[in-house]
């Protein structure tokens, strides 16, 4: 981190910040992000009952009314509070899921860029080998051997979602260990771990954040797409995808139970697919002065 | 170039060895078998005689090494959810129906997806770009199925042009065929817009631009040509994406396709129709990113891979 220009890496932040913010796709996401995760975390005071209360039975499958704004579901639960503790599950599933990506993707990533040879060859076609089966194929495996619930899923969708960031910081380790300052570094004699923790690593960041970014709705998408097959999240923890499969049984009458959690689902993730989208044009060098 | 493409060969070949042992070992190892009935339980010595018939009371190794060789003689066995019929007519029979409809949604991606791309990469940051970047991720990032249930809501329940699902004649076909467009819809409209920005902004167009050639020619002769390559690659694993999408498609309206097998036959440990399903997608596109990186080295003559300075 360098003050005088505040940077990161090859990066200037105030200069990405101002490409980043005028973006309006990029705005619009951020901006309903941001409504969203004010919403969970004031939850238990917008919403009427608990995600798993069923104390509406005499009301089941209600249509959207004032006292239920997106009705009542099959078993008497208020629809309004499961689809906004659903955002909690959905948020927590991506952000997690791109955490523990970045952890097995960036040493995996860093070492095979760095070392090369032997190591390179087994870490890509590890790479490969993920990457020639659909993720959505080996997750519904996974999870019927490990057995669903949130934290399963959340681990098996990091082991299908690592190899993006990994290629990524393998190329840029590979560019960045031919620059100047670290074959200077080597000439002086630095140890390998420092020149790759010290100096490449943090050169590389710019690009791993926006990775990461990127990272977090495709989770978001393969866990509602988990769900919606019946193997995702255990009810009752309220998952937009399960909601719209359950709800698919009675689309012709009760409606709401497939629409509502089919807006918010499309709308998180589009808006966080926009925001990473904005930040890797405001970081690529290339696309500047187009966006 | 003839080394390179040995070389490639040989680690597609290692990972799909990879994939398979473990896909493999992964599907024995969910608890419960394909004859473990629970309503009607089979006698001790019926069970053990279908599990002698289906080779399955061999070790593991064994029944992996014995599949594995009749697959590379295309005898994939019999799917044990249908046992009536030879595995390649089955999976001849779905796929015919996902194929039909996935390709007509390919036929109906590309020319929108590619004029999407080319209108946003002419008039960057002006609205048109970002109405069709805007539905470009819309289309990304939101699941088939998502669509597919606004697409129910809109045209059967709403206006009641088509009907909620099924499949007979060409008005139960045309919402599946707009879903199953979606996806590569997107992807070809972003990456037609990045490649052309990237070409739009070399020398020869801007000399192309000052001999005083029209605007369309220099668009489309000119930029559209040079970016079509990059454009290229991305198009030959959509056909095989089209399989998992028909997973989610053909839930939804009630196709009689591929799809539901996929995830039946690891529901009841259809073993054989599991392994086929995965060989085949895994041996598909590890065929069509080989194909991909060789045409690379062929239409594009600025890269010569394994050579430096390229």
């Amino acid at each position: 981190m360098n003050v005088k220009t505040l940077s990161v890496g090859r990066v200037d932040i105030l200069e990405t910040w101002r490409y980043f913010h005028k973006n309006k796709l990029t705005s619009i996401g951020l901006g309903v992000i941001f409504v969203f995760i004010l919403a969970t975390i004031f939850a238990p005071l917008i919403t009427p009952a608990g995600y798993a209360e069923q104390k509406y039975l005499h009301e089941i499958n209600n249509f959207p009314s004032i006292s239920h704004w997106f009705g009542v579901d099959a078993v008497g639960r208020d629809y309004f509070s499961r689809v906004i503790y659903g955002i909690r599950v959905s948020l927590l599933v991506g952000s997690t899921t791109a955490f523990i990506a970045l952890f097995i993707g960036v040493p995996l990533g860093a070492l095979a860029g760095y070392l090369g040879g032997t190591v390179d060859w087994i870490v890509m076609r590890l790479v490969e080998t993920f990457s020639v089966i659909p993720p959505l194929l080996v997750a519904i495996l996974f999870v019927t051997v490990a057995g669903s619930g949130l934290q399963n899923v959340i681990f098996i969708l990091a082991l299908v979602s690592w190899m993006d960031i990994c290629r990524l910081v393998r190329g840029e380790v590979l560019t960045l260990k031919e620059r100047e300052y670290s074959i200077a570094a080597k000439a002086i004699g630095a140890k390998s771990y420092r020149i790759l923790f010290r100096h490449l690593l943090p050169n590389a960041v710019a690009p791993i954040i926006v990775g990461l970014v990127l990272c977090v709705p495709n989770a978001i998408m393969l866990e509602a797409m988990l769900s919606f097959l019946g193997v995702g999240v255990n009810p009752p923890t309220p998952s937009w995808g399960q909601m719209i499969s359950d709800g698919l049984y009675y689309i012709q009458f009760y409606w709401h139970l497939t629409l509502f959690p089919a807006i918010f689902l499309a709308l998180t993730v589009l808006s966080l697919s926009f925001i990473g989208d904005g930040l890797r044009d405001a970081v690529d060098p290339k696309l500047r002065g187009r966006r | 170039m003839t080394t390179y493409i040995i070389k490639r060969i040989f680690s597609s070949l290692v990972s799909l060895i990879i994939v398979t042992i473990i896909i493999f070992s992964m599907m024995h190892s969910i608890p419960g078998g394909p004859f473990d009935e629970t309503k009607m339980p089979l006698s001790p010595a019926a069970k053990e005689k279908i599990l002698k018939m289906y080779g399955l009371d061999k070790p593991l190794y064994v029944q992996y090494v014995k599949y594995m060789w009749n697959a590379l003689h295309f005898r994939f066995g019999k799917s044990y959810q249908s046992p009536g019929e030879e595995m390649t007519d089955l999976i001849k029979r779905t796929l015919l129906v996902s194929a039909f409809l996935g390709g007509l949604g390919l036929a109906l991606a590309f020319p929108i997806g590619l004029l999407l791309g080319i209108i946003s990469a002419i008039k960057p940051n002006s609205l048109v770009d970002y109405l069709c970047t805007a539905l470009a991720s819309y289309t990304i990032s939101v699941p088939v199925y998502v669509s597919s249930i606004f697409m129910v809501f809109i045209f059967s329940l709403g206006l009641h042009w088509f009907p909620t699902g099924g499949f007979g004649g060409p008005k139960t076909w045309i919402m599946p065929i707009i879903a199953y467009s979606l996806f590569p819809l997107g992807i070809i409209a972003r990456y037609t817009r990045s490649s052309m920005l990237e070409v739009l902004n070399e020398p020869y167009i801007l000399t192309a631009k000052s001999k005083g050639l029209s605007r369309w020619r220099v668009i489309i002769h000119h930029a559209f040509k040079n970016a079509l390559i990059p454009i290229l690659t991305i198009m030959l694993p959509m056909f095989t994406g089209i399989m998992t999408g028909s997973i989610f498609v053909e839930k939804i309206f009630r196709i009689p396709g591929l799809g539901g097998y996929f995830v039946t036959s690891i529901y009841k440990r259809d073993y054989p129709l599991e392994m086929t399903l995965i060989l085949f997608i895994t041996v598909s596109l590890a065929l069509t990113y080989l194909v991909i990186d060789i045409l690379y080295t062929v239409i594009d003559p600025r890269v010569r891979l394994g050579k430096k300075g390229r």
